[in-house]
């Protein structure tokens, strides 16, 4: 299509590609673009959490103050929606929200890899959440977590309809968790990346774009943390029906 | 269309081959951050918000204390007034008490020399009086001795007296 | 010929797919609309139901994202 439309040559999918650092065939091991931008992730997470909170003064630095909101925000968050007997798990939900967080954050710098745009990375870590949050449940509850779709409090007829809707949503909510963190930043970098090429089609006009894009970017941002929040917070969902499986 | 995904315009994500590698880095990295998380980073946090939270709760407790201290002291302080204004009170009532004494007893020891000054001067005043009737008698007595001389009647001077006596009771 | 009558009726669909986000569009909407008129209804309890909010905005823009991705996938893997 590209072709036939005159100079109007936008590939917005070139940036989600997976290329070798330093060339040649990507094998499982191979340092990739992927790797790069996990290091920084990490970098960044450390860069805040630990760095940002070396001083441990009485009264905070900024860096501190934001390595403390940080801290307080998604403990609140575990301790409110999964309940206070969560908060032993606390460690590895911050780990996926720093995570997630400074993935999506990183991805907006022009020119960045967004690895939690790919399919691969979230769904792994949301079948971890699925997995991990699944065996809980049966190791703390054993047969009675399957209560869980057994949804006593509506009548009796309805019960195994009810059931069997429970058990599909139950198992689509790995697929859910993990397509909406991918699609969301795929589609905003997408999207930003049409605009963009749109810009270079339009000559003079080519401010009309840019504007766009400067908008489109305030969103990204907006959805960048968002959508951390809302992977940790399903997180946590998922963590409650495991820990209190009674509807 | 499928085959092309790898080079072609294809999407990068649905590139099977790119997996294994993504997501062992994605581990690699998962397990690094968790250990720098959960070893360093959130005990630390942990640490300073616990310290925080102790010296806010110790500084209120403080702060409670100092505030029990002022009550307390506040608290002496109106007793040692109310003691004081007790004691000026009695003083204030003690002299006056006094004053009265002394008051009552110079008033009577007064009374007393007023009393008698009185009954002397009465006494005197009677024996004024007294004289004065004597004197009275005797000069009635001799202006009528004269007046009878010089009308040459002959009275003795008994009679006269005795006429002028009870001349004078009567007009007296 | 084939090719190209299957191209368009990919085109066609990713077209079509993307209705879909419309009507996440609207599900965000109604659920943010209506947070706000039981925030400002009752603005003390407003702040404990943040959570809900985003839960429910990510439930129904889930959906408009599947729709995106049906349509991405027809426009490039199909």
């Amino acid at each position: 299509m590209a072709e036939e439309s005159g100079g109007l040559v936008i590939k917005p999918m070139d940036q989600f590609r997976v290329e070798a650092l330093f060339g040649g065939d990507i094998a499982w091991y191979t340092p990739t673009n992927v790797t790069l931008w996990m290091a920084l992730t990490v970098v960044a997470a450390t860069l805040l959490m630990v760095v940002g909170a070396r001083g441990r003064a009485m009264v905070p630095s900024r860096a501190q103050s934001a390595a403390e909101m940080t801290y307080g925000f998604i403990y609140k968050m575990v301790e409110d929606v999964a309940g206070h007997d969560a908060v032993r798990f606390f460690p590895y939900i911050f780990t996926l929200f720093m995570f997630v967080l400074f993935a999506n954050l990183l991805g907006l710098i022009p020119f960045a890899f967004t690895t939690t745009s790919h399919i691969a990375v979230t769904a792994v870590l949301a079948f971890t959440v699925f997995f991990a949050v699944t065996a809980l449940g049966f190791i703390l509850h054993g047969t009675k977590f399957l209560k869980l779709f057994w949804v006593s409090s509506a009548p009796l007829a309805l019960r195994p309809v009810l059931a069997l809707i429970e058990v599909i949503s139950y198992f689509v909510r790995p697929v859910s968790h993990s397509i909406r963190l991918a699609g969301a930043m795929m589609a905003g970098h997408a999207v930003a990346k049409v605009f963009a090429g749109f810009a270079a089609a339009l000559g003079a006009f080519f401010f009309l774009p840019i504007l766009a894009v400067t908008a489109l970017y305030a969103l990204e941002l907006l959805v960048a943390v968002i959508q951390a929040y809302v992977f940790t917070i399903l997180t946590c969902v998922y963590l409650k029906d495991a820990l209190h499986p009674a509807h | 269309m499928a085959d092309t995904a790898a080079t072609g315009p294809g999407m990068p994500q649905l590139d099977v081959t790119t997996f294994s590698n993504q997501i062992f880095w994605l581990v690699v990295a998962m397990v690094v951050l968790y250990f720098v998380m959960s070893r360093v980073a959130l005990p630390r946090v942990a640490s300073v918000l616990a310290d925080r939270r102790s010296a806010i709760t110790a500084d209120i407790a403080a702060a409670e204390e100092y505030k029990l201290k002022a009550l307390e002291a506040e608290e002496a302080f109106k007793k040692a007034e109310a003691d004081a204004r007790a004691e000026a009170s009695r003083i204030v009532e003690a002299a006056k008490a006094e004053m009265q004494e002394a008051l009552n007893a110079q008033i009577a020891k007064a009374d007393a020399e007023i009393a008698a000054k009185s009954a002397e001067s009465e006494k005197r005043i009677r024996e004024i009086t007294a004289n004065a009737v004597e004197m009275v008698n005797e000069v009635s007595t001799d202006v009528t001795k004269d007046i009878l001389a010089a009308f040459d009647v002959k009275a003795d001077a008994r009679s006269v007296t005795a006429a002028v006596k009870a001349q004078m009771k009567g007009d007296a | 010929m084939e090719g190209d009558i299957v191209q368009m009726g990919a085109y066609i669909g990713a077209g079509l797919a993307c209705l879909g986000m419309g009507g996440a569009g609207i599900g965000v909407g109604h659920v943010a609309g209506n947070y706000l008129a039981g925030a400002l209804r009752n603005p003390s309890a407003a702040a404990g139901q943040t959570a809900f909010l985003f839960i429910g905005i990510a439930f129904a823009e889930a959906l408009g994202i599947f729709s995106f991705l049906v349509a991405l996938l027809l426009m490039f893997a199909v």
